[in-house]
């Protein structure tokens, strides 16, 4: 069927700039089928449902507009933390700036060298999650990923891992266009904690496709933000096996426009997914768009699935939520629960949301709500009787307002770093 | 200490007088107690007195220690030594109870002009102070006043002016909601402030707590004014005959 002439027309703009990369063994196979569904999908519109809120222009750009690198003296999110770090650069894996790929419990390695061997664990999952997610909603930007991904990361958790694998994705070229594409499989038994952050590049495409075998666990802690003028389109794509667990968290601050998507297929009973994100948006010194739009899919029994949204907006930020729960036919005793919410500082900010559930199974608990509103005057005054100043007062709200999301950051550790550096964009905000 | 002239206060929203020419002068080291019929303004006057939105004061002054209180933001009024400790208690979900009395106390410290208090010495005073209110660790850890009972909402106001040290307390009815031995708790944290650089405003409806908190001077206040003032004789002489009497002097 052809496509419309606008979605044709995209396309064909995108497509000019760029150019399947060489694979060798089935990596070329694989692109080339991604490439066949972009072509059948057509680049999403205005008009494409899920993308009402979300203007996809600055994505479907045949080049990216410039983003300055933002400067910055603070030290980046997790620091602190013990990691094994990967670095990125513009979208291009960095082996001097990055650690020794070594880590007891873990196999990894670039997708380039995991693509030109003939036989591999990364052929069962790359483009492969991607491929079965754009039903009911088609996600061109993804399959366009796959087919053009120029770097990306795979990584095989085969026992419990002793610290988080940290992608850390740094951006230098203000015309930098990057496509990364990681792979994960985590194995019977084995747990994981992968952790990104970086402003990554002026114009970002990120897939991370992750596959938990049966009693898995994959935690996955990310940020995103920092740069004002940035755009980034990223999707996680994850399958859950049998009594395993998914719980990711992203944080982001800042960034014109920010379109997160997410499609976690609980395929096994008995597992749990938790995804959440906590954002703070301030359109004062560049505009500020951020989209959520999570699909969760319960195709089995008794699996328990979380997703909490909260979002902080003003000067003009739009939020945009559009979360889904899908329980299957026959998966009975579904727990799922979705909560988006947004707290509007002023009234020049919106938030947009469609919380929907489908459900076709009969013995199920589940919930959603969305709701948007001002801060609580009441709760400022009583701080600020206490002695506390306005500003103070209302950060101290703000991150109360998002505690729900990031309470679900399991490790403590990681949620006292999280909060500092929500604190710490709230305090620069105040000064400025 | 605190100095009220012909205080006139009106609703922002509404055409509504609420206080009508309120004067109250309170010596440094005195309690004073408010009585008065429900409705007459009492806790408005508190409010106000805090700087809280939604009031305009049309006419009169109230200063602490001569500084015009009425132009200050509720967080300098609040540093420069008032407290309202509120009817009631407001839930803040997600801010900790320790987090909000010790970000409370070291940005009053910060606004005198004093360093903040290490996280040690904060932490042993916090515990000192709540163990004489019968406030247990996990009442510290919860958000402030979610899930908290009346009474204990009422025990956590004294925790935080104990925190705080003010010198002008402003407790509005403290006494209600709590029970007989809550109340000794309460007026003992109180008494125990007592001192001749502080001084404490009581609103209360009951006798019982100025039993336990004896006030130098007892105002009533109705229909937005202060209507009488006397001694402690005159809170006892309201329990025994109610505010007819008084109502029926003024005409
Ligand atoms: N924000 C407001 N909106 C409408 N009416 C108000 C507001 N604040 C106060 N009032 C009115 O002003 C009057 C005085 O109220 P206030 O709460 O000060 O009384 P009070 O003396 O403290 O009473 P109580 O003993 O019942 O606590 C009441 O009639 C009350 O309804
Ligand atoms: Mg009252």
């Amino acid at each position: 069927m052809a496509l419309p002439a606008a979605k044709q027309g995209a396309l064909n703009g995108r497509l000019a700039t760029l150019s399947l990369p060489e694979a060798g063994a089935w990596g070329t196979e694989a692109r080339r089928d991604a490439l066949a569904r972009l072509e059948a999908m057509g680049l999403p519109g205005r008009r494409d449902e899920y993308w009402r809120f979300t203007d996809p222009g600055l994505l479907n750009a045949a080049e990216p507009a410039t983003a300055a690198a933002f400067e910055n003296d603070e030290a980046p999110l997790f620091s602190a933390v013990d990691r094994l770090k990967l670095v990125f650069v513009d979208g291009v894996f960095s082996p001097e700036k990055s650690d020794d790929i070594a880590l007891e419990g873990l196999e990894i390695e670039r997708l380039s060298e995991a693509m030109s061997r003939d036989i591999h664990w990364v052929r069962e999952v790359y483009g492969v999650l991607e491929a079965g997610a754009h039903s009911p909603v088609p996600r061109p930007h993804a399959a366009l990923n796959t087919a053009f991904a120029r770097d990306g990361i795979c990584i095989r958790a085969t026992g419990k891992v002793s610290k988080p694998v940290s992608l850390i994705y740094l951006h230098e070229d203000a015309g930098s266009d990057a496509i990364l594409h990681h792979v994960i499989r985590v194995e019977p038994g084995a747990e994981m904690t992968l952790l990104e952050n970086g402003p990554a590049a002026a114009r970002f495409n990120k897939c991370l496709e992750v596959d938990v075998a049966d009693t898995g666990r994959f935690n996955h802690v990310r940020a995103q933000g920092r740069d004002h003028e940035r755009v980034a389109v990223t999707h996680v794509f994850a399958r859950l096996g049998a009594e395993s667990t998914f719980k990711s968290f992203t944080m982001t601050v800042n960034g014109v426009m920010t379109r997160n998507e997410a499609v976690i297929d609980l395929t096994g009973p008995d597992a749990t997914a938790h995804i959440a994100g906590a954002c703070l948006g301030d359109g004062a010194k560049a505009a500020f768009h951020h989209d959520d739009t999570v699909f969760v899919r319960h195709r089995a029994e008794n699996c328990e699935s979380r997703q909490v949204f909260k979002k902080v907006l003003r000067n003009g930020a739009t939020g945009v939520f559009q979360g889904k729960i899908l329980v299957d036919p026959g998966a009975q005793k579904t727990d799922g629960y979705q909560i988006s919410q947004s707290l509007l500082l002023d009234g020049d900010s919106q938030f947009l949301a469609k919380p929907e559930l489908e459900i076709y199974a009969d013995d199920v608990k589940c919930s959603h709500g969305s709701t948007s509103g001002a801060i609580d005057e009441t709760g400022l005054f009583y701080l600020r009787s206490r002695g506390i100043p306005e500003g103070e007062a209302t950060d101290l709200m703000v991150i109360a307002f998002l505690a729900e999301a990031i309470d679900e950051i399991e490790d403590s550790v990681l949620a006292e770093d999280v909060i500092e550096r929500l604190k710490g964009w709230l305090a620069r905000r105040r000064r400025s | 200490m605190l100095e009220i002239r012909n205080l006139h206060v009106k609703l922002e929203e509404e055409d509504k007088q609420i206080l009508k020419g309120v004067d109250l002068t309170i010596e440094p080291g005195t309690v004073h107690a408010i009585m008065g019929p429900n409705g007459s303004g009492k806790s408005t006057l508190s409010y106000v007195l805090s700087g809280r939105d939604g009031y305009e004061v049309t006419e009169g002054s109230a200063s602490l220690e001569g500084q015009d209180l009425l132009s200050m933001e509720p967080e300098e009024r609040a540093a420069a030594g008032l407290f309202l400790a509120f009817q009631y208690p407001v839930e803040i979900p997600g801010v900790g109870n320790m987090t909000f009395l010790r970000t409370a106390v070291n940005a009053q410290r910060v606004a005198r002009g004093q360093d903040e208090m290490s996280a040690a010495d904060f932490l042993k005073l916090v515990r000192e102070k709540a163990k004489d209110l019968k406030i247990d660790a996990d009442m510290l850890k919860r958000p402030v006043n979610v899930g908290f009972s009346g009474g204990e909402k009422k025990r956590n106001e004294i925790l935080q002016m104990a925190m705080l040290e003010p010198k002008m307390c402003i407790l509005d009815e403290t006494d209600s909601g709590l029970d007989v031995d809550a109340m000794k708790l309460v007026s003992d944290g109180v008494n125990a402030l007592r001192d001749a650089g502080r001084s404490f405003l009581v609103i209360t409806h009951y006798q019982r707590l100025l039993d336990h908190i004896r006030p130098d001077i007892v105002h009533i206040m109705a229909n937005g004014r202060i209507i009488r003032t006397g001694g402690p004789d005159l809170a006892l002489e309201v329990e025994t005959n109610g505010y007819g009497d008084l109502l029926a002097e003024v005409g």
